[in-house]
């Protein structure tokens, strides 16, 4: 919003100094300006780039889906079997609830996000250091944070169960192979991940609201809770609704850390939508089967950020 | 009673603190033990000894190649993404034409995408024209995926740049790639220093594309060179900590240098939803 006004006044204080030059230079600057051969050279390399390597790649997923083919060999055309066979496939469905799961977590933590950076942004010395140092494990690779975490989890040498052990737990469990634990110790890690990304995210627009309002309303006798909850929560709600559908699509579609993790296992226990395509077409060798769970994978994703939005979309944005 | 809330405060925030950089600390303690020492003492404890040797063995082992590998791919891809993003963000704010609009939304609505949505189309198109186990599937796969967040974060810089300078510059006779080149380029140099380092975190972290399109140790860059790496130290902890910590050591040394770029750069890649 803030850049097209000014965007506005740019045209504006530009439209003035045409006049000052003459015509010749304004025809001359909309001549070159709208050159159709510099576009397409402009265009044409990122254009290509994107087309062929995503949007075609994309599209082709749907249309491998209806095939029998395993990724060298002739293709053969079976219509929507693979589809179907997907909709009756456990564990598909499995490694779905695991995907959602996860989605879950992920929109409840932004809770906790939430609180701290209502704390970050309340006057706290040092607020900029602290939220630099959250941020840290988001600059890490998944497969070195999964590397990590491992040796976390580790159940003999691992820190987590070594703390336990002092703190008196005589048995701690053996997390990445316990099939009841594993999915949500990995959570873990993938939290870890991304808490601090989502605080600088809301730190950053809470800092943004203008301080008089929340002055006129500490001078009207609201407490820190009031303005947090009253005033701060509204204000931000659209930078709220953007994070709830980056949790969860990024939940749905979420791979790296466990596919290094876990594999998926132990017997598909931690298996998610991505890593259960990925293991259908290069270690199965079953490439129309994981497109036709890719392309699922897509249609899912899609159809939940329309859901969410809809859901979570008001009538009148807030102005302040 | 004032005082005691803020203490309990900066608790709450400096436990947050501690739960996100202890996991790190402890890996590079261990990165610096040998097995005796990490198994049998606290792990807390600091090296009894500093065995930077850890750290020796494994670059000798051969972990440069993948060191170099991911520097020169990430260098590659940064260079052709910022290009070719900064050519495509200058025809669409300051050029006219009538698809510009729609040109800007398909590169939006690349931002939402899956990306493993598409890797097996991506992985029979390469096997296709010879591009599997060739470091340049990864170089070019690279440049479009990064080409939406870039194009985004360069957007509103570019909506910002006043026409006067355009005006004079072709008034002046200049060309208009001169003038892309020579003025506009140089003056977006802050915002495009933020999509380096947003470019360089992602290509330096990037795993699937590699682990999918690469299968000779020759090409594969750290993040899946240190998989079978770490394999062949199945019970070594120390060279496991060592590989690890030199494998993210390039990023972190980035933050440290950069923090308020990396900052900036990720708080735009959010607005993205």
């Amino acid at each position: 919003m803030k850049s097209s006004d000014k965007r506005k006044g740019l045209i504006l204080t530009s439209g003035r100094s045409f006049s000052i030059s003459n015509d010749m230079g304004l025809n001359e600057m909309n001549k070159v300006m709208s050159n159709k051969w510099v576009i397409t050279l402009y265009v044409l390399p990122a254009l290509l780039l994107i087309a062929v390597l995503v949007f075609i790649p994309l599209i082709l997923t749907g249309y491998y889906g209806l095939m029998d083919w395993d990724g060298v060999g002739e293709m053969n055309f079976i219509g929507l079997e693979n589809y179907i066979t997907a909709i009756q496939d456990m564990k598909f469905w499995d490694s779905a609830w695991h995907s959602f799961l996860l989605a879950i977590f992920s929109t409840i933590s932004l809770v906790i996000y939430l609180a701290i950076s209502l704390i970050l942004a309340s006057k706290i010395k040092g607020a900029d250091f602290l939220r630099k140092i959250y941020l840290i494990p988001m600059l890490l690779s998944s497969v070195a944070i999964a590397q990590l975490w491992i040796k976390v989890f580790n159940p003999t040498n691992g820190m987590l169960n070594h703390i336990l052990m002092v703190l008196g737990v005589e048995n701690p469990p053996a997390w990445l192979a316990d099939t009841s634990i594993v999915l949500f110790a990995i959570f873990v890690p993938i939290l870890w991940q991304y808490a601090g990304f989502y605080i600088l995210i809301y730190y950053a627009a809470l800092k943004n609201i203008p301080e008089s309002i929340i002055e006129a309303a500490r001078i009207d006798g609201a407490s820190p809770l009031q303005i947090a909850y009253r005033i701060k929560l509204p204000l931000i709600m659209g930078i709220v609704k953007v994070t709830i559908v980056l949790a969860v699509v990024g939940s749905l579609k979420y791979f790296d850390l466990i596919y290094v993790m876990t594999g998926g296992g132990p017997n598909g226990a931690s298996e998610v939508m991505a890593s259960y395509m990925y293991k259908l077409a290069f270690s199965s060798k079953d490439f129309g089967y994981g497109s036709a769970i890719g392309f699922l994978l897509l249609v899912i994703t899609l159809i939940v950020t329309i859901v969410i939005r809809k859901i979570t979309a008001s009538k009148e944005e807030i102005q302040y | 009673m004032k005082r005691i809330g803020y203490i309990l405060l900066y608790l709450c925030l400096g436990g947050v603190a501690l739960f996100q950089v202890f996991p790190i600390i402890w890996l590079f303690l261990f990165s610096l033990k040998d097995n005796r020492e990490i198994f049998a003492g606290s792990p807390f404890a600091l090296p009894s000894e500093l065995r930077w040797e850890n750290y020796v063995k494994v670059w000798e082992g051969g972990i440069g190649t993948y060191f170099w590998n991911s520097i020169w791919i990430t260098a590659v891809a940064i260079i052709l993404t910022v290009l070719f993003a900064s050519m495509v963000t200058f025809a669409i704010t300051r050029m006219k034409w009538k698809l510009s609009k729609l040109v800007l939304g398909l590169f939006m609505v690349g931002l939402m995408i899956p990306i493993h949505s598409a890797i097996i189309p991506l992985f029979s198109m390469f096997l296709n024209v010879d591009l599997i186990d060739n470091p340049w599937s990864i170089v070019i796969t690279y440049t479009a995926y990064n080409l939406p967040i870039t194009i985004m974060i360069l957007l509103g810089f570019y909506y910002t740049l006043p026409r006067e300078i355009e005006e004079a510059a072709i008034m002046d006779g200049c060309s208009i790639h001169r003038m892309f080149f020579k003025i506009i380029l140089p003056m977006t140099a802050p915002v495009m220093s933020t999509t380096v380092i947003i470019n360089m975190i992602y290509n330096w972290n990037e795993f699937v594309f590699v682990n999918t399109f690469i299968s000779s140790d020759a090409y594969k860059t750290l993040t899946v060179g240190i998989q079978n790496f770490i394999g062949q130290y199945m019970t070594d902890w120390g060279a496991i900590g060592a590989t690890l910590i030199i494998s993210v050591l390039p990023i972190l040394l980035a933050f440290i240098f950069f923090s308020n770029k990396v900052v900036e750069g990720i708080s735009a890649s959010a607005v993205k939803g």
